[in-house]
């Protein structure tokens, strides 16, 4: 079987992750209360979703 | 290759998917409205949907058929009443999935799946369904357990006293019930 002939450096090692990001993730605001939310999901403040009422906050 | 196989693996066995399934269609078809993982309420419509359409048809063979998967004789009674009847005009489509978010622990996708026809949306807060289909449920299944205690306690010592020992036996079920209920929410 091939072997790696080298031990791959840190540095070489580091230079390759440069390109591993991560990507930020699309908020919306809520339409019924204003909050920030993860868009397709129901708001976690409000619990509405496309203008319903999904399940009532425990706060 | 795996080409056109319908369905989610759920990293269970067949028999243990199956099981899964049955418990959460059932669960869904109680309660109309469950909060699962994304993926177990994908898998729940796929195999729940066939199901109510099944149902719209009464009769004993199509009874049996569906018995086979809902195995809660008073899941099966109200689907083929109260559900059948309010799906009648719809054509498939009879669920709704609503995305969640992600869960505290191992971050899972959670979603609600309920049945169209009763989670209408508008206004309507979770709080007053629950406590109309509560008072049902739980008078329901309290009676049927004392009826079975006091039958025990007669069969075993008629000479005794019954209410002494009656009374903490219904209480642990009163409490059990409670701890369901706050297990859904």
């Amino acid at each position: 079987m091939a072997h790696p002939k080298r031990k791959i450096s840190k540095s070489r090692r580091d230079k390759r992750r440069t390109h591993y990001k991560a990507t930020a993730s699309t908020l919306t605001i809520c339409s019924n209360c204003g909050a920030i939310k993860l868009s397709h999901r129901a708001c976690p403040s409000c619990g509405y979703y496309s203008g319903k009422s999904i399940f009532v906050p425990e706060s | 290759m795996r080409h056109g196989v319908k369905g989610f693996k759920l990293g269970r066995t067949a028999s243990h998917k199956k099981a899964t399934l049955r418990i959460l269609a059932t669960a869904l078809l109680k309660h109309k409205k469950i909060r699962t993982t994304i993926t177990k309420a994908k898998a729940t419509r796929l195999f729940v949907e066939p199901i109510i359409t099944k149902a719209k048809t009464d009769t004993v063979h199509s009874r049996r058929i569906v018995a086979a998967d809902i195995q809660d004789r008073k899941v099966l009674q109200e689907l083929f009443g109260e559900i059948a009847q309010k799906v009648a005009n719809r054509n498939g489509g009879y669920t709704r999935i609503v995305k969640l978010g992600t869960r505290p622990g191992d971050a899972s996708e959670m979603a609600f799946i309920e049945l169209v026809d009763y989670n209408l949306g508008t206004q309507v807060s979770e709080k007053p369904k629950k406590q109309k289909a509560e008072p049902k449920d739980t008078s329901t299944v309290e009676d049927k357990k004392n009826e079975e205690i006091v039958e025990a306690e007669v069969i075993e010592e008629s000479a005794q006293a019954e209410d002494s020992k009656v009374n903490p036996k219904v209480e642990s079920a009163e409490e059990t019930t409670s701890t369901e209920d706050k297990k859904e929410n």
